[in-house]
């Protein structure tokens, strides 16, 4: 269920954002999902992309920081409210957000979101039971 | 392995006497040769019949960088030209260059002092040593170079630069003794990794590493990575170059200088008053042998202390501690006295920090800014910017325990700090003072 993520650390510099999207495209992998986390000196790129370990071998050949993490894709209903029914379950289970953002396409009528979780395999627990699509990374890779 | 048996293991009483008649004689030499010295001493009113003991050094006036610079490049130069056979001089980074000349006697004493080195550092007959001490104008790697072949040992001399073709030569050629500045062998090292070869796999014994301070820390680290064992060794070109003093490899605390040849003293550097024996300040050397350019009471700016405990190794001669900065490389931090390799202890004490590090200083509202800048690797890397974050919080706690001077620290990405193929650049000092 889990997803591979990507991420990368970079100095706030100007031109390291366009460095990192153009060693990619030039080894034809193509980001899926992206979002940045900054401070006024550096920040980390977490991205997913369709062909994980080619893109973390050309990234550190060309002397990136890379670091991997598991995160998970879940639908959400788009609607008001769609969010909430899914922090408000995990929130009674105690489990927390550590960072989200969203995916591009939608699955059906329902937006896409990646997160993740301090607690990542309870949530899956918690997601499925309660009826949420969890999308598996196969899946996600190529929507 | 004791190269000198004899001289390396003199009582003290015995090294005195040596060192006396020796300082008698090169004291009545500068004198009579060197218009320079002979001044000098005539405006500390001391003359040569003055020395009758050994602390009647004492009155004998200092000789500074600045002294070497206005003599440049010959003035100091005790022997006349014909008899000089070998020239070397300081990069000259902060003023001219310091020159320094060598006879051909010159030559074979660095000679027996480096093979004494090499020797107590753990290099024997039969040892290959994979010398990357840049030759040239630089002491480091001819230096060596003459004590490796004195001593018998078979020197590969690579001098610096070439990385990669210093792997392959270490593969190939399975050097067993690694001669180097310390910030160079972390440069190997990294290229090693690159390149997939694992350098404790490699052949080496010892490292001799030297011509700039590095920590304890460091010496833990190297000792870990490389799978050898760093050894400190200690020298400067205006005394003789490296081989001034070695740190024995079975103790590896504190390096032996040898005293038959070199006379230390540790003084306050404000006062210029000798300090008691143990208490820490500013080397200075008196060389007692050399021909072409002798130095007397020559100041450092090298900051250590001397251990007078007798060594387990059976060398009698004093050790002094590892180098913790020098006077000039010290920052004077809102006040505070700050050594580079004071931080690098800090760094080090981190778990995944790297070995390469940088300081930056700048002045905001007349306010100093001490900046160090941390690479970011694998092992210190998160997806979280709070554990980044808490890993800088982290770092500047620790200075600020340690050394009582707030620093902001800059993460930076890999091999974004210069490597150096020599002495490392660890500071960067941007105020306008």
């Amino acid at each position: 269920m889990k997803v591979e993520q990507l991420s990368i650390f970079l100095e706030n510099k100007i031109g390291r954002l366009a460095e990192v999207s153009k060693i990619l495209a030039d080894a034809n992998i193509n980001i899926r999902a992206l979002s940045i986390a900054d401070t006024a000196d550096f920040g980390v790129l977490r991205m997913l992309v369709d062909n994980v370990e080619k893109a973390k071998n050309t990234l550190r050949d060309r002397g990136f920081t890379v670091g991997e993490t598991e995160v998970l894709g879940v639908e959400v209903p788009d609607e008001p409210g769609g969010l909430y029914k899914i922090l408000q379950n995990l929130e009674k289970e105690d489990i927390n957000v550590e960072y989200m953002y969203a995916f591009v396409h939608q699955s059906g009528d329902n937006a896409v979101m990646i997160f993740r979780f301090d607690n990542l395999d309870k949530a899956v627990e918690v997601l499925t039971e309660k009826g949420f699509t969890v999308i598996p990374g196969s899946r996600l890779y190529s929507m | 392995m004791i190269y000198n048996m004899e001289f390396e293991t003199l009582p003290k009483e015995a090294i005195e006497a040596v060192q006396l008649k020796r300082l008698q004689a090169v004291v009545e030499r500068v004198y009579a040769t060197v218009p320079f010295y002979r001044n000098k001493f005539r405006e500390a009113k001391v003359l040569p019949e003055d020395i009758k003991k050994l602390e009647d050094i004492k009155r004998l006036p200092f000789l500074t960088k600045q002294d070497l610079r206005d003599n440049y490049p010959y003035g100091l130069f005790a022997v006349p030209m014909d008899q000089v056979v070998r020239i070397h001089a300081s990069s000259g980074t902060t003023g001219k260059p310091t020159v320094v000349g060598y006879t051909k006697r010159d030559i074979s004493t660095w000679a027996e002092m480096m093979a004494r080195a090499l020797s107590a550092g753990g290099a024997s007959r039969g040892d290959i040593i994979h010398n990357a001490y840049g030759y040239g104008l630089f002491t480091g790697g001819l230096g060596v170079h003459y004590g490796a072949e004195k001593l018998g040992a078979s020197v590969i001399p690579v001098s610096g630069g070439n990385t990669q073709r210093q792997i392959t030569i270490m593969k190939d050629f399975k050097p067993t003794i690694l001669t180097a500045t310390p910030s160079y062998t972390l440069h190997l090292a990294d290229v090693a990794k690159e390149m997939g070869v694992d350098f404790r796999t490699l052949d080496f014994k010892s490292g001799i590493f030297g011509a700039e301070p590095w920590s304890n820390k460091m010496r833990e680290q190297l000792e870990e990575d490389l799978g050898l064992k760093a050894v400190d060794i200690y020298g400067l070109s205006e005394v003789m170059g490296p081989g001034v003093a070695i740190e024995c490899v079975e103790v590896r605390n504190g390096l032996h200088i040898f005293e038959d040849h070199f006379i230390p003293e540790i003084i306050n550097p404000d006062t210029g008053d000798v300090l008691p024996i143990g208490e820490t300040g500013e080397l200075v050397f008196t060389s007692i042998t050399k021909e072409a350019f002798p130095v007397i009471r020559y100041r450092t700016r090298d900051i250590t202390r001397f251990i007078p405990e007798p060594c387990k190794c059976g060398r009698t001669h004093i050790r002094m501690e590892k180098v913790s900065g020098r006077t000039d490389d010290m920052l004077i931090i809102r006040g505070v006295n700050v050594f580079p390799s004071q931080i690098e202890s800090v760094l080090m004490g981190i778990e995944g920090v790297e070995p390469h590090y940088q300081l930056e200083v700048d002045r905001k509202d007349s306010l100093d800014i001490l900046s160090v800048k941390v690479e970011v690797n694998e092992d210190i890397f998160s997806d979280e910017v709070k554990i980044l974050q808490n890993l800088e919080k982290k770092i500047s706690h620790n200075v600020k325990e340690t050394l009582g001077v707030s620093v902001k620290v800059k993460l930076v990405e890999p091999k974004s700090i210069q490597r150096s193929e020599g002495k490392a650049v660890r500071v960067i000092d941007r105020r306008n003072i």
